[in-house]
Formats: structure tokens, C-alpha cells, sequence
């Protein structure tokens, strides 16, 4: 499998990154967003204070994340629930505490902070749904979509399935082809093929995007109807 | 009618899957420096789709992102 150079994941506060430019505000902080930042930046107990308040709210919102996805899919043990959300809770705030200065003051601070929580605790959850998986075979990911199809269009689902197989040969790079098909055909979580392939989850969501520009142009231009009318209804 | 209607919502739903949405969409970095700003706008009652056309679409395009938006705005609304 091809694999292009390794992205900086933005998310990552372990990775070296190159330093980013403060933040431009678009309106003033409200006064709650404002001491809280006022209280991060600044040293000494109250910081320690701040800091240690942040951190249970980071905790609180790992929680629900985790506490809801195990209610979905029950993907790890609820022993570990405690476990994985104090990891996430502690991911989130190395990479707040080393963003600071991009806080734009768009939103509450604590809905800003929330999102790094939710995205640590998501990806937690994502990669431990997929510990000691397999990604699917590109054969596997054309049967799933051909079961996808109702029995009275089976003949042009078909049509189209050949159209769209076609194309991920004919239009798509070796990487490209590799990123369609663990991601729209088997629906490998995105952070978990980025892990995977040593990239990030940019990258991938880029390169996805830009094989299924290639595959839009090549249904377009494939003469099928079927993938004609898929195109470009 | 009835049944071409019916047919094409569920051609809908893989082309979706497969091809993703046509519209200009905006990156996963970006969407996640912007998602805070956009769940505030959606708790507030607001068409943050309207606000951020391209959030929209990188949202109906990326499952992972989407995921993550749609947990952080029932954690806010839950508030």
C-alpha cells in the first residue's frame, strides 16, 4: 500500500509543529471566556487552580462521549471507561494548554476547550473499536456495497458498481485507490487508517476527496447512464 | 412516481456514501478550528448551514467529524 509522507496531525501537542500565529479575534471575549484565559496564561496558584478546573470539565465532556458510545456499541469494557477518559481529558488539555493563542474568542472558552476533548475522546473510542482488526480487502468493500443494492435495481446497481470499480483502476493513483476503499467502501474510521499508515487525518480526508473528484469525473465521462445520472443528479 | 422517487433516495444514500457531497467543503483542520463557532450558532437556534455553507458539506462527507459534531452539540444543548 502506498503511503505518502507523514502530515503534522494539528491535534497532536507531542509532535513538533511550527509555531502558530495568534490568533486574530473576531469580537471581544465575553468576561467568563476572558478569566479563564486570564487564569491560564498567567502563573503561579491561580493558574494551578484554572488549570486543574479545566481539567474536570474536560473530564465531564470525555464522559459523555465515552458513556454514549459504549451505549451504542459497547466497543470496550466499562472498567475502562474511567481509564479512557482520563487519558482523553489529559490528551485535550496538553493540546489546549499548547493552543492557547488560537483561541479567536468565536465561541464560549469552554465550548472551544469541549472540542478537543471530543475529539480525543472519539478518536480514543474509534481506535479501541478497532485494536487488533484487520483493514477490510478491497474485495470485501465491493461485496458490502453490491448487498447495499435492492433486488429490483440489482441490474443497474450492478452497472454502476462496474462503472465505479472501473474508475478506482483507470482514475485513481495506487494511494488514492487504497484511502476510497478503506474509507467509503469499508468505512474504516479515518483516524484509524491515519494511524495505520503513519499520516494524519487531514491528509487522508484530503486524498479522499481528491479520488472522489477523479472517480465524479470518470462516472462523467464513462458513457454509462446509470453513472452518468449518478453524477450529475 | 412513487417508486422512482423511492429508488432514487436509496441511490441517494450510496452515492453519498461513495462519492461524498459535490459542494466546496472545507478540510478536517478546518472544520475542527471552526466547529465550536458553528454548534454555538446550531444551540442557538441559528442556520449555522447558512453561516457556513462549507462546515455543511465536510460534515455530510467525513463521518469522523461529523461524529464529534454531532456529540458536541447534544453535550451543549444537554447544559
Amino acid at each position: 500500500m502506498a503511503v505518502s509522507a507523514a502530515a503534522p496531525d494539528p491535534h497532536d501537542a507531542q509532535r513538533p509543529a511550527p509555531p502558530a500565529p495568534r490568533a486574530v479575534r473576531r469580537r471581544p471575549l465575553d468576561p467568563e471566556s476572558q478569566a479563564w484565559l486570564g487564569r491560564l496564561q498567567a502563573t503561579g496558584p491561580g493558574h494551578d487552580a484554572a488549570v486543574a478546573e479545566l481539567l474536570a470539565l474536560l473530564l465531564a465532556a470525555a464522559r459523555f462521549v465515552l458513556v454514549r458510545r459504549r451505549a451504542q456499541s459497547a466497543s470496550f469494557p466499562r472498567e475502562e471507561l474511567d481509564d479512557l477518559a482520563t487519558e482523553a481529558a489529559g490528551d485535550a488539555l496538553l493540546a489546549i494548554m499548547a493552543r492557547l493563542d488560537e483561541y479567536r474568542g468565536d465561541s464560549r472558552f469552554t465550548t472551544w476547550a469541549w472540542k478537543f476533548a471530543f475529539y480525543h475522546a472519539s478518536e480514543t473510542v474509534r481506535r479501541r473499536s478497532w485494536m487488533g482488526r484487520e483493514i477490510p480487502s478491497e474485495d470485501a468493500g465491493w461485496s458490502t456495497l453490491a448487498r447495499d443494492s435492492s433486488p429490483e435495481r440489482a441490474l443497474e446497481h450492478r452497472e454502476l458498481l462496474a462503472a465505479l470499480k472501473a474508475g478506482t483502476e483507470a482514475a485513481l493513483t495506487p494511494h488514492q485507490r487504497a484511502v476510497f476503499v478503506a474509507l467509503a467502501l469499508n468505512h474504516v474510521p479515518v483516524d484509524v487508517l491515519a494511524e495505520r499508515m503513519g499520516t494524519s487525518r487531514g491528509a487522508l480526508y484530503k486524498t479522499l476527496h481528491e479520488a472522489r473528484s477523479r472517480l465524479r469525473e470518470y462516472l462523467g465521462t464513462s458513457g454509462s447512464p446509470v453513472a452518468l445520472w449518478w453524477t450529475t443528479t | 412516481m412513487i417508486r422512482r422517487r423511492r429508488t432514487k433516495l436509496e441511490g441517494m444514500d450510496i452515492r453519498r456514501r461513495v462519492l461524498g457531497p459535490t459542494q466546496p467543503q472545507l478540510t478536517c483542520e478546518e472544520c475542527f478550528a471552526e466547529i465550536d463557532r458553528y454548534v454555538e450558532l446550531e444551540a442557538e437556534g441559528v442556520d449555522a448551514a447558512a453561516v457556513l455553507p462549507q462546515m455543511r458539506a465536510h460534515l455530510d462527507g467525513c463521518p469522523a467529524c461529523n461524529e464529534e459534531h454531532d456529540e458536541l452539540l447534544a453535550f451543549l444543548v444537554s447544559r
